[in-house]
């Protein structure tokens, strides 16, 4: 049952992302593309530009536009994006119910996030490692198009919207 | 219901207009909150940020619920998320229905994301390499980052287990180095 698989795997990256946007692009690939195969490595990318354009998480605007290309209807965006959402609402709500009690400093959550902070760079490093083959990447240009873009975000911290508007301009010029 | 109307509106506001989502909606949702609205002040809200971040799922959503119990319970946040959710829902729902079956056969776009492409991959790219200059040459971290890695693009490995097994690691690491410590 499609719904019941949309349903779990969305519960699941909802429970598990930690770290927001960027880190959960690892967990969505492993369920979406490596796991249930409802998209390919190439429209992945796409929903990811998709999602950088538009308003809104990348975990929400996936589930929405995954649970509708996997089922074809709109009751399947709704249940990705119920389930997707469902956790961390569940889990903030029980944060905010002790909120007073948490407040002092736990050590052993201190601890738990020691080991969950690198970790989060490595699912972050991953998903951007994973997205490099010959859908991304086709000739000189794109690798041209990556270092500039890498350069401009990372050096002279370029807005993300600015980079992929310039970089569609660059395509619609280049090929 | 006038106020969960507002706490509905403010929200959708906040999710209609923080494109790129995560980060970018921060400064966003502390002008509504704290400055317009002073539902909450800024400790609170520094407060908030720390334990949005620190549970899973994504800030706005985090942020809309604790603003949502704070003011009304559980009633306040079910108002506050759904305005968070619906406006980026309606949105990725028209481009899934009228625009996923052109972007691959449509030439001119089919340019546009050959272009777009290699540079979403830089946008990934670019805060792994921020949070890894951050944390620095530190052993620990930096192995656990490695690993992480590896695991995931060499060995195919759920990033579920490896969240797990990192958040283990931190936990026994920490209480081995206290009683170390403490001898």
């Amino acid at each position: 049952m499609i719904y019941i698989q949309l349903f779990t795997s969305f519960f699941k990256i909802g429970l598990f992302g930690f770290g927001g946007g960027y880190a959960m692009l690892s967990l969505i690939r492993d369920e979406v593309v490596d796991k249930h195969q409802w998209v390919n490595s190439a429209e992945f990318t796409d929903i990811v530009a998709i999602s950088q354009m538009t308003p809104g998480p990348i975990a929400i605007n996936s589930a929405t536009y995954i649970g509708y290309t996997a089922t074809g209807g709109v009751l399947g965006s709704v249940v990705a994006t119920v389930a997707v959402s469902l956790p961390p609402i569940i889990i903030m709500l029980l944060v905010c119910k002790f909120f007073f009690k948490f407040r002092n400093n736990n050590k052993y959550i201190d601890y738990v996030f020691s080991g969950l902070k690198p970790a989060v760079t490595g699912l972050i490093a991953a998903a951007a490692i994973l997205l490099v083959n010959s859908d991304t990447f086709i000739d000189y240009k794109s690798i041209t198009l990556f270092i500039a873009a890498f350069i401009a975000g990372y050096k002279f911290k370029a807005d993300p919207i600015l980079l992929i508007v310039l970089a569609g301009v660059a395509g619609f010029i280049l090929y | 219901m006038r106020i969960y109307f507002q706490l509905f509106y403010s929200f959708f506001k906040i999710g209609a207009f923080t494109i790129g989502g995560g980060y970018a909606m921060i400064p966003l949702i502390e002008r509504e909150v704290v400055d317009r609205k002073k539902w909450i002040d800024k400790d609170e809200f520094a407060e908030m940020l720390a334990m949005a971040q620190a549970a899973p799922g994504p800030i706005a959503i985090n942020t809309a619920v604790f603003v949502g119990y704070k003011l009304y319970r559980w009633k306040g946040s079910i108002f506050s998320t759904l305005g968070a959710i619906l406006p980026s829902f309606v949105i990725i729902l028209l481009i899934a229905m009228f625009f996923s079956n052109i972007i691959r056969t449509n030439e001119v776009i089919e340019r546009i994301f050959k272009g777009i492409r290699p540079v979403v991959v830089a946008l990934i790219a670019i805060p792994a390499f921020n949070m890894l200059v951050k944390a620095g040459l530190k052993f620990k971290p930096l192995a656990i980052t490695i690993v992480a890695v590896l695991l995931i693009c060499l060995l195919k490995v759920s990033p579920v287990w490896v969240i797990i097994a990192a958040g283990l690691v931190g936990l026994f690491g920490g209480i081995y180095e206290d009683k170390h410590s403490k001898k």
